[in-house]
């Protein structure tokens, strides 16, 4: 059985997925410039 | 509105995968699957870089809007078995921050389509938002049997606003798909209200098995899968797609108007009754759309 998540594990959890995410739009931004200039 | 279903005794924060199941991805894949066969189908290209964002903001758009669905809807998802396992009626996510989810996905997604690809294309998905989250979960749904009919037009957009992202302007062709799902949705739907009647007439959802009976639904399954028919092949007719398209969509059609013939003549036999011909319908009916926009894509690639 696996054991329940804590509040912290969720968070932090959550927070990576925040990071990455903002991240990911960062490069996509990068991107889309560069195809709109082309 | 107020949820009362399962509150935990501590609250916990937001898990990310709640906030994911809020989007409803199972539908958003369809929606996904269509915006980016209406993108490929049209007759220009764009930027493989601008294409994955305009397939990007529809899918942030659709789960922005069935976010905000589900944040409206908690106290009625709490009380239907089907629904009753989402994150909100199940007290895994406060209401507060589903609505701002909700607001931030759909806002993000009108402003950098916008941005990006083309400002007709955010209008289009702004007011498919609207629309979805609005005209039909707001107002129509608890209000007339006609809510799937009408509220239909927001699974539709997603064709047409991949090919305005390509192509920058409305023709014939797009609005034609846009048809297409929007005379799929009533079978689709009420193939599945037939069987989870008791769920909607619990909550008060006025879906026509509940208002107008399951004769009267039965018939219109009928009329919409045979008007679908023909709408299924005008994309040959007029001359946007080609043979495989055309051949394809008379069948996949006709087997859809058969599946619905089954449905439409039959009459529930008692309360112990399994609906398998309104299951198979259902189940029919996604692949069945699958099935259609893949034929389209295909058509575009392959000319015999």
């Amino acid at each position: 059985m696996t054991q329940p998540r804590t509040a912290e594990q969720i968070r932090r959890s959550r927070n990576r997925m925040l990071g990455l995410a903002l991240a990911a739009f960062v490069v996509l931004v990068f991107f889309i410039s560069i195809a709109k200039m082309g | 509105m107020t949820t009362t279903i399962h509150p935990p005794a501590t609250p916990l924060p937001a898990d990310w995968r709640d906030l994911i199941a809020l989007t409803k991805p199972r539908v958003m894949s369809l929606v996904i699957f269509t915006g980016l066969c209406g993108l490929i189908a049209a007759p220009e290209r764009i930027h493989p870089v601008l294409a994955f964002t305009a397939i990007l903001c529809i899918a942030m758009g659709a789960g922005g809007a069935a976010a905000l669905n589900q944040w409206w809807e908690a106290d009625i998802d709490a009380e239907m078995k089907r629904t009753a396992g989402r994150p909100l009626p199940q007290g895994r996510l406060d209401r507060t921050t589903a609505r701002d989810f909700a607001g931030i996905l759909c806002a993000a997604s009108v402003f950098l389509m916008g941005f990006a690809v083309s400002w007709l294309a955010a209008a289009i998905l702004a007011v498919s938002i609207v629309y979805y989250a609005v005209v039909y979960t707001i107002w129509l749904k608890p209000r007339t049997p006609q809510n799937i009919v009408i509220g239909g037009g927001a699974g539709a957009f997603p064709p047409l606003i991949g090919w305005v992202a390509a192509t920058g302007d409305i023709t014939l062709m797009p609005v034609v798909l846009f048809a297409i799902i929007f005379f799929w949705t009533p079978p689709h739907f009420w193939a599945l209200a037939l069987f989870v009647k008791s769920d909607y007439a619990k909550v008060g959802i006025p879906m026509m098995p509940v208002v107008a009976g399951e004769k009267s639904t039965r018939r219109q399954i009928l009329v919409y899968a045979l008007l679908l028919l023909p709408l299924s092949i005008v994309p040959w007719w007029i001359g946007g797609a080609h043979a495989i398209y055309g051949a394809s969509a008379l069948v996949l059609s006709t087997l859809f108007l058969a599946l619905s013939v089954r449905v439409g003549l039959r009459e529930r036999t008692g309360p112990d009754d399994s609906m398998k011909p309104e299951k198979q319908l259902f189940a029919y009916s996604v692949i069945y759309l699958f099935a259609l926009f893949a034929a389209l894509v295909v058509d575009r690639f392959v000319v015999i």
